[in-house]
């Protein structure tokens, strides 16, 4: 069922909700475990706003994916720095570019099934505003 | 800490082994590193495997290969981390005899892969990158080398055909290789002609996972001296690692760990990059033996694909990679192939490599990769 696995990221995966480090101002995207400083770091939810660092076009897809081949996967580097790992979704795969402006929308990632979960998070469209 | 050697090499062909378990593969590959050695006599077992779990193999490989193996009741264990398990497994088997603990271990690698469709097989080596937040966007492995094949070629001005040295010299090298997968050369036209896989990879530059295992036996020197066969030292071995995901790397074309090892393992020997006459990269693409290449120091940043394009990777090259067919024609075994590199290297360090052989050969490094380099594994062979 694999449950409590996406659900405890929702925060970052339906808000593309990080971290911001309240005395340097550094933010940093997914969240990482706070232990030991559990108080230098914040939520910070991101703008979504970047633009794509690089991509490829996966036409062999592992299991769970094959409804959505060919699809765009991509490192997106963030407005404000991080660098993450999404899908371009809302275009054709040919029109995707090095340095193209996206911004993210939620939508599902995939469907694990009768008894799972549909599964939602963040994908990236070429920028619209 | 004492020296180590290597005193016994044994592989299975790579291939679509159906008829075989991933221990009888296993038993095959070490009943040839025994040789007329007792497995008896063998102290641990360390057995590398990426994806035994994955896909529903078999756990606890360790106990099912000693067992049938011949060392029943001996120490053994599964060493995991991706495709940089080979290279990590010699490196525990190093420290083993190296602290003096055992004069005798094996090392077996295997890997059966083909039971399974390639979409389970994907998603076997997809668990391998971050999976909270690289597989679950549906990213696999090919795809990660892509992007940064991609943002390479957009940084430094080439082209996807720029990159067909690689497995062009890959297939010239297996051709040679009893045990290799693929046993004809192929042409740069074929490579960039070839169905893409993941953009701007595509079929010919992209390995092809199989079956196979690959066994070594490591000993002390005074174990290698009463067996009295020909034996290759253990000069240098590290291990190092780096985070899963691509995003959380200051730069991603820069693969650090492989940098730290390659250095750690060479500083230990003694030696520097350009006393190394032959190696051994992980190279299911050629961006990933690109890549290696510069983070290894053998070519300066963007300039390993032009090395290649000079013929410096051929085995009369300066820098003679893949001699045994490389991932791509030998196949790609993954938590396996860090012993095969290994055995090609031996042969090399032997003379025995035949039409690929490197003249003259004296030192050698291997280096695997987990994943896109998260663990990276570097061992530095030299002959006695």
């Amino acid at each position: 069922m694999d449950l409590a696995k996406h659900w405890r990221q929702r925060a970052a995966r339906y808000r593309l909700e990080g971290q911001r480090n309240r005395a340097t101002g550094e933010v940093r995207f997914p969240p990482e475990p706070l232990v030991s400083d559990a108080d230098a770091w914040e939520a910070f939810t991101f703008s979504g706003r970047g633009l794509v660092y690089s991509f490829s076009v996966v036409r062999q897809p592992p299991d769970g994916y094959e409804s959505q081949v060919p699809y765009v996967v991509a490192l997106i580097k963030l407005e404000e720095g991080p660098l993450i790992t999404a899908q371009i979704t809302d275009c054709d795969v040919t029109d995707v570019q090095i340095d193209m402006p996206v911004e993210a929308t939620t939508r599902r990632l995939r469907d694990l099934g009768p008894e799972g979960l549909l599964l939602y998070a963040y994908k990236f469209r070429p920028r619209l505003s | 800490m004492q020296s180590v050697y290597i005193v016994g090499t044994g592989q299975t062909p790579v291939a679509e082994h159906w008829e075989h378990t991933a221990t009888v593969l296993a038993w095959q590959a070490l009943r040839g590193a025994f040789g007329t050695v007792a497995p008896e006599r063998v102290g641990a077992l360390y057995v590398a495997n990426a994806l035994g779990g994955a896909l529903g193999t078999q756990s606890q490989l360790g106990a099912a290969i000693a067992a049938t193996a011949g060392m029943r009741g001996v120490e053994a264990h599964v060493i995991e981390a991706g495709g940089a398990s080979g290279g990590v497994a010699l490196r525990q088997a190093c420290l083993a005899v190296a602290s003096g603990a055992h004069d005798l271990v094996a090392v077996v690698g295997v890997e059966k892969a083909t039971d399974v469709l390639d979409g389970r097989l994907e998603a076997g080596l997809a668990l391998g990158l971050d999976s909270d937040w690289e597989a679950v966007h549906g990213v696999t492995l090919t795809a990660q080398w892509a992007m940064l094949m991609r943002r390479y070629m957009h940084q430094y001005g080439y082209t996807a055909a720029d990159f067909a040295p690689f497995p062009v010299n890959a297939h010239a090298n297996g051709a040679a290789n009893p045990n290799a997968l693929y046993r004809f050369p192929i042409n740069p036209q074929k490579v960039e002609t070839a169905t893409m896989v993941a953009d701007p990879l595509g079929l010919l530059d992209c390995s092809t996972v199989a079956d196979g295992a690959a066994a070594l036996l490591v000993a002390s020197e005074g174990f290698a001296r009463e067996l009295g066969t020909r034996r290759v030292r253990i000069a240098g071995s590290s291990v190092t690692t780096d985070a899963l995901a691509l995003g959380r790397r200051a730069d991603p074309l820069w693969l650090e760990a492989a940098a730290r090892s390659s250095a750690a393992a060479l500083r230990s020997a003694r030696l520097t990059h350009a006393d190394v006459d032959v190696l051994e990269l992980t190279d299911p693409h050629g961006i990933a033996a690109a890549l290696a290449l510069e983070a290894n120091g053998f070519a300066e940043r963007g300039t390993a694909v032009q090395l290649a394009r000079e013929g410096s990777i051929t085995p009369h090259g300066s820098t003679p990679l893949a001699t045994g067919g490389g991932c791509k024609a030998r196949g790609d075994t993954v938590g396996a192939n860090g012993v095969y590199q290994v055995i090609e290297l031996v042969r090399q360090l032997h003379g025995e490599a035949q039409a690929a052989q490197v003249p003259n050969a004296r030192v050698a490094l291997a280096q695997c990769l987990g994943g896109v380099g998260a663990t990276a594994a570097t061992h530095i062979l030299v002959a006695e």
